[in-house]
């Protein structure tokens, strides 16, 4: 097992023993996929949607168009480690190595204060799940996607899959072969949980592979907020998070999907998220990315409805060796809808974002309004920036904007800032908060101030 | 605060923009420094202020007898020095009072949030009410401060602005370069006023107007004025000397530095 490396600009870098329950072999085969599926006595029909899955990602190729996976190594993985043997509603019940991971990090405190409901991952399990009474009793299920299988079955095997099937992309099939965890939220008609649900998930093995799955049905007219955090320990050797996140949104309802990911600098994070948005339904994501090795993400919205609305704020932060490939998919599929994507993304020292964007117009989807912005600061020599920007329109009658800019810290601000006392690295800061001000605004308060926090460790490091 | 200039040459790449300037400024004192565009008025208040781009290539600045040539712009700021510029730089996202609670910190300000006889430091709260009566006193909106810096700001708002901030960082040497640019007759008035006000507050802060025009003497009373024509001092005298520009013009020195 790799060692740890400890650093001191990244908080969460530490680990914790592992006293595990059960770790699979290394690699991955059928008999692992048999494995997960037994061991969490499924239905028949999940195990065999595993095992095509399974098939599907031996066929698949690997993306060529983004960033660089050339590296990842898929026999050196941990497919699934069950940390615990079951799932716990008190903190206290924990076993104390999880349990300080997650006051280090600071779950248990933020619950009390902020949350409607909680779920903790650590590894490929849910181990502590709570959720507020009052929420319940109105309808709402909140509860990992394991528990969800095994209360809702129905339910699960109506949608799962559906808006993201094995054979979407490769990483959309390794999910859907070996996937365990994640979080299964429906809101019924009307109800409106206006306090936000958050999962936290926590990767401590060296070469763990996380492959949570992640289902959201808000019922027409209703509204949820879920937010989700991610971190891990820095090791030498990498690991690899590969969720699927699926959402329906029924007529006139509301989601909005926060995610702070902020994985160790040693995680290949390859994330498909996609919302299926019914008539006048509004779906917002706001996905931050600011930790891991690489990420390619595209939150997605598949505007089905007439009238539906999808919006998209992508924040990348790349520090020296980083990828942050990122953007969004808007897919107008109906008339009358309207969607906006933003980006704003920050590459520092030798860090790379790429924005990847696509604008799908289908025809006959008349009266599309559809915006989309990016830009981009880079700060030192060797950062670097790339914009993919992909239209489609099939449509005439369509309002359609596109903005793009790529900027440096000019040497006029630095000056201005300097001369007011600031330090290089604090005036620096300073910018660079305020270019993606718009989006941090958008988040829950403890995570402005975290965003913030990590914002001036990156420009102490980088600026001389 | 003394400011002393002997012998100051200063380059811009390889244009040799300051060819001699000796000025000497004594604490408290007041002066003004008039001259045709692309005298070099602006790159020497950018280089007291320690902008990166000038290289000095002779001649030293010193305050209070200590020489500053080398020290970077955020250090001369921390000893007293304030320049208001001529184009302030738009920070997008940034709010006034943010722009002002780091500059605040970074002279060693401490700010609380709680109440100030519990807490150590200045509580935030009411530097923000001290921001606003500043804000009022230049007929600036109470919004202003929550505003992204410069972003949208009019030209007169700019300028107010930058005095906005000459008020919060109480500094001990002021450069105002042309700070009476864009600015209409009554916002001429309010930044007129403001400075004199400061100025009566900080008897021991000295005071550098550059500018084209004498029009801002009206409000304030100068010691010096002097007139820089290609680079160096030709002319210096009391306030008199600024009407007497403000009626003949430069065409004196220029033909003489010919």
């Amino acid at each position: 097992m790799a060692d740890a490396i400890p650093v001191n600009d990244y908080k969460y870098g530490f680990s914790k023993p592992e006293n595990y329950v059960f770790k699979a072999k290394r690699g991955l085969d059928r008999s692992v996929v048999e494995q997960i599926s037994s061991m969490k006595s499924e239905p028949d029909w999940m195990r065999v949607l595993r095992i095509k899955a399974l098939e599907i990602f031996g066929k698949k190729k690997m993306p060529a168009w983004g960033a660089d996976l050339t590296s990842i190594n898929f026999d050196n993985i941990f497919y699934y480690i069950k940390p615990t043997d079951n799932q716990k509603s008190d903190w206290r019940d924990l076993p104390k190595e999880i349990k300080d991971t997650y006051d280090a990090i600071g779950i248990p405190e933020a619950e009390r204060n902020l949350l409607a409901g909680v779920t903790a991952q650590y590894e490929s399990e849910a181990v502590y799940h709570s959720f507020q009474k009052k929420w319940e009793e109105m309808g709402v299920i909140f509860c990992d996607m394991d528990t969800a299988l095994a209360k809702y079955p129905d339910i699960v095997k109506s949608y799962f899959g559906k808006s993201i099937p094995a054979a979407d992309n490769k990483f959309a099939a390794l999910n859907s072969a070996v996937w365990s965890g994640g979080s299964f939220i429906y809101v019924p008609k009307g109800v409106k949980v206006d306090i936000p649900l958050q999962a936290y998930f926590r990767i401590n093995a060296a070469n763990m592979g996380q492959f949570e799955r992640t289902l959201i049905i808000v019922d027409e007219g209703a509204y949820v907020h879920y937010v989700e955090g991610c971190t891990a320990p820095v090791y030498s050797t990498d690991s690899l998070h590969a969720a699927v996140v699926e959402i329906f949104v029924k007529k006139g309802a509301r989601c909005r999907y926060t995610t702070i990911q902020n994985w160790s600098n040693n995680v290949y994070n390859l994330v498909t998220k996609r919302a299926f948005v019914s008539e006048d339904g509004v779906m917002e994501w706001v996905d931050g990315n600011l930790g891991s090795k690489i990420t390619m993400k595209y939150p997605s919205c598949y505007l089905v409805g007439r009238g539906a609305r999808g919006e998209i704020l992508s924040l990348a932060l790349a520090g020296s060796g980083q990828h942050q490939d990122a953007g969004g998919k808007l897919m107008f599929l109906a008339p009358d809808t309207s969607g906006e994507i933003i980006s704003k993304s920050v590459s520092v020292g030798t860090g790379r974002t790429s924005y990847r964007g696509l604008v799908k117009i289908i025809k006959n989807a008349e009266r599309v309004k559809c915006n989309v912005r990016c830009d981009a600061l880079i700060i030192d020599e060797e950062s670097r920036s790339d914009t993919y920007p992909t239209m489609e329109v099939a449509e005439d009658n369509v309002q359609i904007g596109h903005e793009a800019s790529v900027s440096r810290i000019g040497e006029e601000q630095l000056f201005y800032l300097m001369s007011r006392g600031l330090s290089e690295a604090d005036a620096t800061s300073l910018i660079v908060n305020g270019f993606i001000e718009p989006i941090v605004k958008e988040l829950p308060l403890e995570y402005a101030v975290e965003l913030n926090r990590l914002i001036n460790m990156s420009m102490e490091g980088s600026v001389g | 605060m003394n400011l002393q200039i002997k012998g100051l040459k200063v380059k811009a790449g390889d244009s040799q923009i300051l060819k001699g300037v000796d000025l000497k400024i004594g604490a408290g004192e007041v002066h003004v420094v008039m001259g045709p565009n692309g005298s070099g008025k602006s790159t020497l208040a950018q280089v007291i202020a320690g902008h990166p781009f000038y290289k000095i290539s002779g001649g030293t600045i010193s305050v209070d007898r200590k020489t500053i040539n080398k020290l970077s712009a955020d250090k001369r700021a921390k000893l007293g020095i304030f320049l208001g510029f001529q184009n302030p730089v738009e920070i997008p996202g940034v709010s006034v009072f943010n722009v002002l609670r780091k500059a605040g910190q970074a002279k060693g300000q401490a700010f609380s949030k709680g109440d100030s006889k519990l807490r150590p430091g200045l509580n935030l709260g009411n530097f923000r009410n001290q921001l606003l009566e500043y804000a009022s006193s230049l007929k600036l909106s109470p919004d202003h401060i929550s505003r992204s810096f410069n972003e949208g700001f009019s030209g007169g708002e700019k300028k107010r602005n930058e005095i906005l901030q000459m008020l919060a960082l109480s500094p001990k040497l002021v450069i105002l370069d042309e700070i009476d640019s864009g600015l209409d007759v009554d916002g001429l008035k309010v930044v007129a006023q403001a400075i004199a006000k400061f100025h009566k507050k900080n008897p021991k802060s000295s005071i550098v107007l550059i500018t084209h025009y004498a029009r801002i003497l009206k409000y304030l009373r100068a010691d010096y004025v002097h007139v820089m024509i290609d680079g160096k001092i030709v002319k210096s005298g009391k306030q008199k000397l600024a009407s007497d520009i403000e009626d003949k013009g430069y065409e004196k020195w220029q033909t003489q530095s010919l």
